[in-house]
This record gives C-alpha cells, sequence and structure tokens, in this order.
C-alpha cells in the first residue's frame, strides 16, 4: 500500500474500532438479555440500537469533574493511556493480505507491549483518585495483570516457535494447511484466560468488583473520562479477539469469502463467545484468581512450550532427512 | 528524516530524565521514567534494533516500572514523604554527584572522540539476538539464570513465613 493509503486507512481503522466499541455496549446487554431470558435495550430505534446514541448523548453531557483531593495532573492523564495503547495495538493486526498498517518483524511484541501499557490507566487512575476503594482495585489489577501477563507471553511462544517468525502476517501466512488451533491448543486456551484477564472482564473483572468494591479504580470517575475507560475495555476486547483471530484461528484464510469478511466473522464469533463467558462463569475469589495465574496456567504453558519445542525438533529433523 | 526523529526521542528521554530525577511526588517521577523508558525503545528501534525496543516496553515500561507504582501504592506516601524528598532535592546535595556524573560524561564524550561509532543501517532481527544470546554469550545467559534462581529462593524463603502463620490460623 501506498504512504497515503496506509494513513487513509489507519484513520478508517480507528474510526471502525472507537464505533464498533460504542456499538458492542448495547450489543453486549441485548445478547446477555436474550441469553440470560429477558429483553435488555430494546426501546429506542431498531432492535434498540438507539441506545447507545442515548448513553453517549448523556455521558457527554454530565459533568467533568475532577475530585479536588485527588493528584490532578495523574487523574486526567490515566484514562487517555489505556484507549491509546488500545488504538496503537490494532496497528499490527492484519486484517487481510494488503490490509494492515505496520508489518514489523517484531508485530507480535508490539501487541504485547500495548498491553502491558494499558495496566498503568487502570494502575494510575487508582492511585490518583486519593480514594480507598480505588486504591485497592488499583492494587488488585496490578497484581492480576503482571501475573497473567507472564503466561499471555508465554503461551504464544508456541505459534512464534511453529511459524519460525513475530510477524502477523508470517503466522496467518504459516496457518494455510492446518490453523494453529489444532496444534496449539494448550496455547489457545491459556492465551483465552489470560486474553480476558488483561482485558479485566467478566469473570476477571476483580479491580472493579462492584460488591466489595463499589466500583474498584474508577470510583471517582464520571462522565466523559469514565467513558475512556469503559471505550478501553471495549477495544481491549474487540483487539483480544482480534489477536486470537489471527493467531490461532487463521485470520483471513478462509474459502468463498473475501478475506477480510472472513476475519470479521471470526472475530465476531469470538466477541460473541467472550460475552457468553461473562454471562456464565461467577466471579472467582482473589487468592483463587492468583492461585488459578500462577498454580495451574504458568505450569501448563511450560508444559505446551516443551511439547511445541519437541514437535519443532522432530518436523526439522524429518525435513532434514 | 530519521535523524530528526532520533534527536527529537532523545530530547524527549533526556528532558523526561531529568524530570524523574527533580520531581518531589514519587508518582509523577515515575511517569517521567516510564516516558524516558519509551523515548528510549523508539531510539532502539530507529537504531536497528527493534527487538531490543520490544523488550524494553514490554519488560521495563510494562512489567518492572508497573511493579515500582504497585511499592509506591502499598506505602501511601502522602505530603510528609513528598517534604522529605524536597529536603533532599536541596542544591548542596547535588554537588558531589554532579561533579561525578560531568567527570564520566567527560570520559565517554572523550571515548566517543577517539573511536567514532557508526551507526549501522543493518537491521537486528529477533533470531541473530536469539543467536547470540546462546552462541557467544551463553555464558551470561547461564549467569543471568543463576542470579535470578536465587532471586525466586530468597524470595520464597522471605515469604514463607507468611504461608506458614496463616495455616496456623486455620
Amino acid at each position: 500500500m501506498s504512504e497515503l493509503g496506509t494513513v487513509t486507512f489507519g484513520l478508517l481503522l480507528i474510526a471502525a474500532a472507537v464505533g464498533g466499541a460504542a456499538v458492542l455496549t448495547w450489543f453486549e446487554r441485548r445478547l446477555l438479555g436474550i441469553w440470560q431470558d429477558r429483553y435488555g435495550p430494546d426501546r429506542l430505534g431498531p432492535l434498540g440500537i438507539g441506545q447507545v446514541v442515548a448513553d453517549m448523548l448523556k455521558l457527554l453531557t454530565k459533568d467533568d469533574w475532577v475530585p479536588p483531593f485527588s493528584d490532578r495532573f495523574v487523574f486526567v492523564f490515566a484514562p487517555t493511556a489505556i484507549v491509546v495503547a488500545m488504538l496503537l495495538g490494532f496497528a499490527v493486526v492484519p486484517f487481510a493480505p494488503q490490509l494492515y498498517v505496520l508489518d514489523i518483524n517484531i508485530g507480535l511484541l508490539f501487541f504485547l507491549g500495548m498491553t502491558s501499557l494499558a495496566v498503568y490507566s487502570v494502575l494510575l487512575g487508582g492511585l490518583a483518585s486519593n480514594n480507598k476503594y480505588a486504591l485497592l482495585g488499583g492494587l488488585r489489577s496490578a497484581a492480576q495483570m503482571v501475573s497473567y501477563e507472564v503466561f499471555m507471553g508465554l503461551s504464544l511462544m508456541g505459534v512464534v516457535m511453529l511459524t519460525g517468525s513475530f510477524s502477523l502476517r508470517a503466522i496467518v501466512e504459516a496457518q494455510r494447511d492446518l490453523w494453529y488451533c489444532v496444534p496449539q491448543v494448550l496455547g489457545l486456551f491459556t492465551f483465552l484466560i489470560a486474553g480476558i484477564a488483561e482485558s479485566h472482564r467478566l469473570p476477571f473483572d476483580l479491580p472493579e468488583a462492584e460488591h466489595e468494591l463499589t466500583a474498584g479504580f474508577h470510583t471517582e470517575y464520571g462522565g466523559m473520562k469514565f467513558a475512556m475507560f469503559m471505550l478501553g475495555e471495549y477495544l481491549g476486547l474487540i483487539l483480544i479477539s482480534c489477536m486470537i483471530t489471527t493467531l490461532f484461528f487463521g485470520g483471513w484464510l478462509g474459502p468463498w469469502l473475501p478475506p477480510l469478511l472472513w476475519f470479521c466473522l471470526k472475530t465476531f464469533a469470538l466477541i460473541c463467545f467472550f460475552v457468553l463467558l461473562r454471562g456464565a462463569i461467577p466471579r472467582p475469589r482473589y487468592d483463587q484468581l492468583m492461585t488459578l495465574g500462577w498454580k495451574y496456567m504458568l505450569p501448563l504453558t511450560l508444559l505446551n512450550l516443551v511439547l511445541t519445542g519437541a514437535l519443532a525438533l522432530l518436523l526439522e529433523g524429518q525435513r532434514h532427512v | 528524516m530519521l535523524e530528526t526523529l532520533f534527536y527529537g526521542a532523545a530530547l524527549i528521554a533526556l528532558t523526561a530524565t531529568a524530570a524523574a530525577l527533580t520531581r518531589a511526588n514519587a508518582a509523577h517521577a515515575l511517569i517521567y521514567l516510564i516516558v524516558s523508558l519509551l523515548a528510549v525503545a523508539v531510539l532502539f528501534f530507529l537504531l536497528g534494533a527493534p527487538f531490543a525496543a520490544a523488550l524494553e516496553i514490554v519488560i521495563y515500561a510494562g512489567a518492572i516500572m508497573v511493579l515500582f507504582v504497585f511499592v509506591i501504592m502499598m506505602l501511601n506516601v502522602g505530603e510528609s514523604g513528598r517534604a522529605q524528598e524536597r529536603e533532599w532535592l536541596r542544591a548542596r546535595h547535588w554537588i558531589v554527584p554532579g561533579i561525578l556524573a560531568a567527570a564520566l560524561l567527560l570520559e565517554l564524550l572523550l571515548a566517543l572522540r577517539h573511536n567514532p561509532v557508526a551507526t549501522s543501517a543493518m537491521e537486528v532481527d529477533p533470531k541473530r539476538v536469539g543467536l547470540a544470546l546462546f552462541g557467544p554469550y551463553v555464558l551470561a545467559v547461564e549467569i543471568a539464570s543463576l542470579l535470578l534462581l536465587a532471586a525466586l529462593v530468597g524470595a520464597y524463603h522471605l515469604g514463607r513465613h507468611f504461608i506458614v502463620r496463616r495455616e496456623d490460623q486455620r
């Protein structure tokens, strides 16, 4: 693509991602409603999609308040960090063979870096609020995200090993014969769980568990600043779904339909799956969350790493014979 | 173009580091330090070491600094901590460190004058980093792993008391 084409595509991508995240707020409530045998928001417009506009108007017209006891500079900075980091993460996603913003040899590491930078948003938001609930929420999220980041990166190394590259386009191309969800089923499982924990959604939303921490790290936030946190969370959900599609379900690959449509369909199915998880699984206790991460998930990823290494060596050996 | 980007990132790194040193508020100082690390990552990228740049973001900015912020949140330093910090940042405390740092800078400049470093346009891809780490530098990797193992055992030893005490209460 030409320079101008890339810039145009990047801007379109930002618009699509933010728009998608906004629609997702309504879609999620509707879908949960259907699965839980109730209606959900269905009053405004066809199927209730006008709810998105109503919510946005409400958030925009709310008083943009900064608590006098807070650390003003950090308080305002925190919600923007997550949105910027998540949007940057989209830059390395290959949507179709020629449709991407950036194809670098470290694409996968870039994505991991951006998700780890998104932690600061929650952390600094909790710290700057100068509120005990917010502080506890921030502390929890720091511990949760650092723990789950450890095996999030490790769970993807199997994919990298089989492909021999960190470039996401190369990873998709390497799945022509077999999607990685088959040989890397352990990696998929662990990455899925780490992905939910990283975007701190239910059932892993302990940083903002409302029955024990009022609203956790964003207790003091309202109006547009709160909306930024929510936007970041939904962007994170879309980004994780895009990454799982790219890494484990063959990205744009598929018969008959155009590549971009295949990519969108797979991502959409994964988003629906995440919403279903939210409706189906209760929130664990905090120590259960930590135990799951360190005692089960980490050994599982290490096992996957060893098995994949053996497999890769075996394949390499056969090729030479 | 590349040079402009390089000097821009270098300027950001220097300013952010200076700010990180002089802020009395620990949280603000840490944010400046994170910005400085990100700027250094950009420098690595521009110098043709994308792998090092990615690790700088994932490990330093993304993990180690998070733990620093975590500690600051645990300690919850208020106005008294900031006052103490301001006390330590007085001008006369800067004299000796300033002289030492100036001497180091002078040495660095002299060294650079005698053998100027050629900026290579060659890109170092992740595979070559791995081959170098487990080829000529394998001893350094092993020593680092020993050090980390020792730290792990030490952390377990310190934390064990808490585990035992909790089981007593049950």
